[in-house]
């Protein structure tokens, strides 16, 4: 008996469940949004889940997409089943093996949750752009559009790739169809051995290489035999599409879904059809049938085999009577005809006619058009504007839909009102905080309706693009009939806010549909949270005739022991609004999957979820409306009036999230953004900020230095700048003595705290008779946000501290402003202060290249930009090319830098005549290692470029426009170790053995923290990540170590909570080398589970433990005959296990295995002495010519 | 010399064992405090605040960042199966059980007769031979009655009389009220022994930086006085046996605690400040001692001192510091 699950799983799962089952070997490396399709992966094989044939399959991470490629290249070569999953930019690095593969005929699927691939920016969002830049690899390219499509394909193309021995992607939509969570019909082993066929992996084994039967692949050939050897693979993909029909044929008999290579939905008399691929075609689907029912003859073809592209089966599922066809493509394909299946498409109709294989009655007309980039929305009201396309005599030939196309007027307009969501489907919108569990809650939700009742489920959840104090968006459809909509719900029966604030940030009753209900959270009581509410949502829930409901579900939450967890309470509330299930039912099915969930932690915490279930219902209140609007306030404008207009007209409509209203014109047209525009973004997500105590604080700045987002500052200036400060405003007389007479504050930018409490932490001034109160204390936002508002406001405008009378230490260098500030960085990042330091010191001349990850995310994804500039106009120029070549691109800044001083100075030098030989001396040997040879430089370039101005040659020109690369510019190469350690090692590498005056800053978080826990080789050892998730059992990469073997390289390993000093004086050192400095700054991560305010704390003992050893490797000392390497720290405490206990990603190692944990704890503090041991030897050698050079005076 | 006794319902060679300590953590410590002549060893207290704060913790951190953003829906591992919080002390029951050949007595410790308790169950299911319930509470609540205090002490021995089949000890402050009724009323629950006392981490003040810092002070023998008295007042009144714990550290304190009624003496500062081989050095002192006074075996001297049978009794129960201090000369 052969009996199908139905599950509510995502599409990743759906295609991971079938793609485990049908291999052997797979290789991975984690990228957005495929992750989880390898890390589902390695989970199993860590729970011994065997494959189809009884073993479990080998799961390997590699350093990169290019190595996984390699690596599965070779595990085909040598027989085994093989796969990979990935996307976007990881797709673009396999290419090379992927030419390889097909050019073998190699029987290979991989899966690909198909991404847009970066251009003027990166976007981890959703297209085909990674796919269709590999249709000309010679693999096959199978298309899924659901959730059950990309299960049921996934083993369509595993058995195609055996039949025909062509490779096979098959793709689906990232996001749209990875992160779905639907109900679909498992296939079972059963079918999936059904659809395997034995002899074909029993061909694939014969063809496998091996010294038994040894034959040689990889020849090179030469003009006399490749051309006609890369023919010979033709009858295989001449045969592919057939055989791909007869697998689909196959899978049709046994599973009842038939699918085609072309599938057509539609009228059978169609004048108009829609042709596209992916889950865009299921929202053409369903938007066909709306309007066939309104008596329109319209149709849509879904292409499943792109590639090996049948024009026969092709024009063979047209209807014959259409007349115009609108191709969409799902990709850009800049300066060509059209895009590639628009093509495609004009080209296979071209070849019918040729060839006589045309049926239609006229010849259709044919246009393409562009849609869903980075998966913007596609709803029907754009299909339907593309159908009123087609009906026009003179069609857009190359046009756009879903966006405002007001550049090159290539945009459809499309009807906002335009719905065709049936009534019978339940949709429920739920905005959520990430940290307050809305979305897991959800999932649970989708999972209890959709497996335990015969309604069709959708979930979509839609996240902040910020780290910090993120907001979510659950999107739930419930039907009685299968979904097809693959668009976010714009009218919700059901909304949810979850977060009083959001109100007053985002047009939440928007969503709301006439009539509906709308529950929030609230923590005033029914009869009162009415007068609560901004006007704008009065007015809607008034015009909307909107039940109301209010509960305090943080009451409930805190009662029951839960924190601000909310999650069962909303659910249930969710469950006993919504009528989904009768409420008792309902219950009875949270409790139950709350025992799942929670039942490993034990019944404390199974017993407090279950009293809130108990006590939400309760706590639920309908609000009585009074009929009219009461408010006396309304929502406030997102950005100021004082802000550019740039950040009005732009980034205010994105913070408000309304960036699809913005039209084309709006964007730069090369990726070019404005800095500083994170400060117009007042989020106010900390409930307490700090408060600081002039009467205690002894001024030694720790507090600004710790501060991941800038938010709290420290200024010293003369006491006249006091006039019209604000009478909250706190200073006092500066203490120490470079500014005599000066006054001295600290100042919060309390809308810009996250509230991470690491200030607090460092300040060690406590009150003498109340040691509880510190210089630093939190105290709830709310009430002090108003006025310390204007204090910050008044702050800011003091004068900056003048950059060479500073002191070059922990506490001055607090007096220099930060040029990265309020970024959306996690509260209490271990990354961001490293970064803050070094625009502090170095910002005003700074170019960064910032390899992909977490920094460049919190660092130049939009909404905002936190990199600023001074009042000079001066900042760090940033830019993110790639994850694998940062410390290339970064190397390119360098030389570019050069290239520009060279010139300079030899314009200079040409031009000395008219400037003047004094000026051009002092420019050509100005000695700028210093704040005031900085200044003075600048200051003869000012008068360089008047000089200039006024001569008229051509050199003259040339030399103004090179002028300011006379003065020193500081190349920074930042990422981290998932970059430095792993995908982009050789790079770095190779950069620090070119000898050129580069910086690199490794942020190191031991994983890669932006895709959520991978190991990477800097992860140590004991720690669990994912794909170790017992434990990783090997060291830590010594990154320093092996920079060190160059002796050519500054290289120091830092740990700003552990010995802030040195930290800066890393980078001081490491700035003025005149060749490549690498900083491994350890950088505590919410990836390591412990709350991040004890950061400095646990950077401590990581230093004093000997896991994190502090030293400074300066070439320059060999030339002095000191050893090049000095440590900076002395283990003073044996026991690592104390520093492990404290973080989860050690701690889980514990839960599961004592024992392993014990053996790789003790390994790990071998590991640590023995490194401790190499380190201490190597401090105490003096390079051999380094020693005779220092002999030789004697000698001589 | 035969220095047998029974402690719990375990016939023990002599009375002296290891008390409650991190000593138990170190499996080639256990195995010496074994070759040291150990009767039996007594785990470290599995604690009711680290089990469920371990747990709130570890779930806290794994929850609070999972789902809140688009490339990262968690970061850390799922495993199926997890035993937070106790799985590392059961394992080490189940190691030292197989590494050794004498009764290994578990410990629990908490103050609240919930959830938790489950875990004495699962320490007889890991191998323990006996478990002492640490109660150990210090009463900071005003508003909290001392006969509300006992009467938790009483309600846990009870939940976990209940749960176990194994003897059960309660290991107790000397802080209570009535110190006597309370000990009475843990007899009559069914308490198997009664463990005298538990020696409480004291708070220190580091001047230097403002902070509290948790500080163990180890014992001497003159904190064996106080357990004296009470070893003397509750022997012979109670079925259960008594153990003395805090202030052993010679081969005379530990006759004075069996003449005073102790069926079984903890060691603790001691081993730590000696090693483990110092039980050795205490039983064969205390062997000779017993020679020297031609005692024949332990059981002779058991109680001999306690109030019922000591010369006079009210040494025992006055307050007789005025005496002591008349005695004392700087």
């Amino acid at each position: 008996m052969n009996l199908r699950r139905v599950l509510t799983i995502d599409g990743n799962e759906a295609v991971a469940s079938v793609a485990y089952r049908t291999n052997e070997v797979i290789a991975i490396y984690p990228i957005t949004p495929a992750s989880a399709m390898g890390e589902l992966a390695d989970e199993w094989a860590t729970q011994q889940q065997p494959n189809l044939w009884g073993t479990v399959p080998k799961i390997a991470q590699m350093q990169s997409e290019g190595g996984a490629a390699g690596a599965v290249h070779g595990a085909l070569q040598a027989g085994a089943l093989t796969t990979t999953f990935t996307a976007s930019q990881g797709l673009l690095l396999m290419i090379p093996n992927l030419y390889k593969i097909a050019g073998e005929l190699t029987s290979f699927c991989m899966h690909v949750a198909t991404r847009t691939v970066a251009t003027h920016a990166l976007s981890i969002f959703g297209d085909h752009s990674d796919v269709m830049a590999c249709r000309q690899t010679g693999f096959a390219l199978l298309t899924s559009g659901s959730v059950q499509e990309a299960h049921d394909l996934a083993c369509v193309a595993q058995a195609a790739t055996l039949a025909t021995r062509i490779p096979f992607i098959h793709g689906f939509d990232g996001f749209r169809t990875s992160h779905e969570i639907a109900k679909i019909e498992e296939l079972t082993d059963t079918d999936l051995r059904a659809m395997i066929d034995e002899n074909l992996i029993q061909a694939h084994r014969e063809r496998a290489l091996t010294p038994d039967r040894p034959v040689l692949r990889g020849t090179a050939q030469n003009p006399d035999a490749f051309f006609q050897a890369r023919e010979a693979c033709h009858p295989f993909y001449a045969a592919c599409p057939d055989r791909v029909q007869r697998v689909m044929d196959q899978f049709a008999a046994l599973t009842g879904r038939q699918y085609h290579l072309f599938d057509y939905a539609g009228h059978p008399d169609a004048d108009r059809v829609i042709v596209l691929m992916g889950s865009g075609a299921d929202t053409v689907h369903e938007t066909v049938e709306w309007l066939r029912e309104r008596g329109e003859r319209v149709g849509v073809l879904k292409v499943r085999l792109y590639r090996p592209f049948s024009v026969q089966q092709f024009l063979a599922a047209l209807p014959p009577t259409i007349r115009a066809l609108a191709v969409l493509d799902r990709t850009k394909e800049p300066g060509s005809v059209g895009e590639p299946l628009y093509l495609d498409v004009v080209a296979a109709l071209h070849e019918g006619r040729a060839e006589g294989l045309s049926r239609f009655t006229e010849e259709p007309t044919v246009i393409g058009g562009r849609y869903g980039l980075s998966s913007k929305e596609f709803t029907p009201a754009m299909v339907k504007a593309v159908f009123d396309e087609l009906t026009n005599t003179r069609p857009t030939r190359h046009f756009t839909v879903g966006i405002t196309d007001d550049v090159s007027r290539t945009s459809l307009s499309v009807d906002p009102e335009f719905d065709i969501e049936p009534s019978e489907v339940l949709r429920a919108v739920f905005f959520g905080l990430g940290s307050d569990g809305t979305v897991g809650a959800n999932k649970n939700s989708i999972k209890i309706i959709g497996e335990g009742t015969d309604r069709w489920v959708q979930g979509y959840f839609v996240y902040d693009s910020r780290k910090a104090g993120a907001m979510t968006i659950s999107h739930l459809r419930m039907s009685p009939r299968p979904i097809r909509s693959a668009s976010l719900i714009r009218q919700a029966s059901f909304l949810a806010c979850h977060q009083f604030d959001f109100l007053d940030r985002y047009d939440v009753l928007e969503y709301a549909a006439p009539g509906g209900i709308f529950l929030l959270n609230a923590t005033d009581a029914a009869d009162r949270v009415w007068d609560q509410l901004p006007r704008e949502a009065q007015t809607q829930i008034l015009d909307k005739h909107l039940r109301f409901y209010v509960i305090n579900a943080y009451r409930v939450s805190g009662d029951a022991g839960l924190g601000r967890r909310i999650n069962t309470i909303m659910q249930t509330c969710f469950f006993a609004l919504s009528g989904i299930l009768p409420i008792e039912r309902a219950i009875v099915e949270i409790k139950k999957t709350i025992q799942e969930t929670y039942g490993k932690w034990g019944a404390d915490t199974v017993q407090k979820n279950l009293a809130a279930v108990d006590q939400a219902l309760a706590h639920l209140h309908e609000v009585r409306l009074p009929g009219r609007v009461t408010a006396t306030r309304s929502v406030a404008p997102l950005v100021p009036d004082d802000a550019p207009g740039f950040v009005k007209k732009v980034t205010a409509l994105l913070l408000a999230g309304k960036g699809d209203w913005l039209p084309v014109s709006a964007f730069p047209v090369d990726g070019t953004w404005p800095v500083g525009t994170a400060k117009w973004d007042k989020r106010n997500l900390a409930q307490e900020i700090p408060v600081w105590d002039p009467a205690i604080c002894i001024q030694c700045n720790k507090c600004a230095m710790v501060c991941p987002h800038a938010a709290i500052r420290a200024k010293v200036y003369a006491p006249a700048a006091l006039t019209g400060a604000p009478a909250a405003f706190k200073a006092v007389a500066y203490k120490a003595h470079e500014f005599p007479g000066f006054r001295y504050t600290i100042q919060v930018a309390p809308e810009d705290c996250t509230g991470c409490n690491l200030c607090v932490m460092v300040c060690p001034a406590k009150d003498k008779s109340n040691p509880k109160h510190k210089a630093i204390d939190m105290q709830a936002q709310r009430p002090l946000r108003e006025v310390e508002r204007h204090n910050y406001a008044f702050f800011l405008q003091l004068p900056e501290a003048d950059r060479a009378t500073v002191k070059p230490d922990v506490k001055g260098i607090q007096f220099l402003e930060p040029l990265f500030e309020y970024s959306s960085a996690c509260p209490g990042c271990g990354e961001t202060p490293y970064i803050k330091l070094l625009t502090q010191l170095f910002g005003d001349r700074a170019l960064i290249a910032n390899a992909t990850g977490c920094s460049s995310i919190y660092g130049g994804n939009l909404p905002t930009t936190p990199y600023s500039v001074n009042r000079d106009g001066r900042g760090p120029a940033w830019s993110n090319s790639l994850f694998e070549d940062n410390a290339e691109f970064g190397f390119g800044f360098r030389l570019a830098l050069d290239q520009h001083r060279e010139q300079a100075w030899t314009l200079l030098r040409r031009l000395a005549p008219q400037l003047g030989t004094t000026l051009v001396d002092e420019l050509l040997q100005a000695d700028q290692h210093s704040e005031a040879g900085l200044a003075a430089q600048r200051q003869r370039v000012a008068v360089l470029k008047q000089t200039l101005a006024t001569l008229a040659s051509p050199e003259a020109r040339r030399l103004t426009t090179l002028a300011d690369y006379l003065v020193q510019k500081s190349v920074w190469i930042v990422g981290g170790d998932g970059w430095a350690y792993d995908i982009g090692y050789g790079g770095l590498d190779h950069v620090l053995a070119m000898g050129q005056d580069v910086n690199i800053l490794v942020l190191d978080t031991e994983v890669y923290s932006n895709t959520g826990g991978q190991q990477s080789k800097a992860t140590p050892m004991g720690a669990a990540a994912k794909f170790a998730s017992s434990g990783k059992a090997t060291p830590k990469k010594d990154l320093g170590l092996l920079a060190m073997t160059y002796g050519t390289a500054y290289v120091a390993r830092i740990a700003f909570g552990g010995k802030d000093t040195q930290t800066v004086r890393a980078f001081q050192e490491a700035e003025s080398f005149s060749g490549p400095s690498l900083l491994i700054a350890y950088s505590p991560c919410i990836a390591h589970g412990y709350d991040l305010k004890f950061g400095l704390d646990q950077q401590k003992l990581a230093v004093e433990s000997g896991y994190w050893p502090l030293y400074r490797f300066d070439p320059r000392r060999i030339e002095q005959g000191v050893p090049a390497l000095q440590l900076d720290s002395v283990p003073s405490c044996s026991d690592l296990t104390q520093f492990m206990r404290n973080e989860t990603r050690f701690r889980i190692v514990e839960h599961q295995d004592p024992e392993r944990f014990r053996e790789l704890a003790a390994a790990a503090q071998r590991q640590n002495a023995y490194r401790m041991a190499l380190y201490q030897q190597l401090a105490t050698l003096v390079p051999p010519t380094a020693a005779r050079g220092a002999e030789r005076p004697s000698s001589s | 010399m035969d220095l047998s006794t029974t402690y719990l319902g375990l016939s023990l060679p002599h009375p002296l064992m290891p008390g409650a300590s991190p000593l138990v953590d170190d499996l080639d410590m256990v195995k010496r405090l074994e070759d040291a002549g150990a009767a039996a060893i007594v785990m470290h207290s599995l604690f009711e605040e680290h089990i469920t704060g371990e747990r709130a913790r570890t779930l806290h951190q794994i929850e609070t960042h999972a789902n809140s953003f688009s490339e990262a829906p968690s970061y850390f591992p799922d495993r199926p199966a997890l035993s937070v919080g106790s799985e590392p002390y059961l394992e080490q029951i189940r190691r030292i059980k197989a590494a050794i050949r004498v009764p290994v007595i578990g410990s629990l410790n908490g103050t609240t007769a919930t959830g938790w308790l489950d875990f004495a169950r699962l320490i007889q299911q890991a191998g323990a031979d006996a478990l002492e319930l640490n109660f150990y509470v210090v009463a900071t609540d005003p508003l909290e009655h001392g006969q509300d205090i006992e009467q938790r002490v009483l309600d846990i021995l009870r939940r976990v009389k209940a749960s176990v089949t194994i003897p059960v000890a309660v290991k107790l402050s000397p802080f209570f009220g009535s110190f006597a009724h309370l000990a009475s009323q843990l007899d009559g629950l069914g308490a198997d022994g009664l463990v005298l006392f538990n020696r409480f981490y004291q708070p220190d003040i580091d001047v230097e930086t403002l902070e509290v810092v948790p500080r163990l002070q180890l014992s001497d023998s003159s904190e064996l006085l106080l357990r004296l008295r009470w070893l003397a007042i509750l022997s012979g009144h109670l079925r259960a046996s008594l153990a003395v714990t805090g202030g052993v550290h010679t081969a005379v304190d530990t006759i004075k605690a069996v003449m005073a009624g102790a069926h079984a003496v903890q060691l603790v500062s001691a081993l730590l400040q000696h090693g483990p081989e110092h039980l050795k050095t205490v039983r064969e002192e205390m062997v000779r001692w017993m020679e020297e006074h031609e005692y024949h075996s332990l059981r002779q001297m058991q109680g001999s001192m306690n109030l019922t049978r000591c010369p006079d009794p009210q040494a025992f129960e006055r307050a007789n510091y005025m005496r002591v201090l008349h005695s004392w000369h700087p």
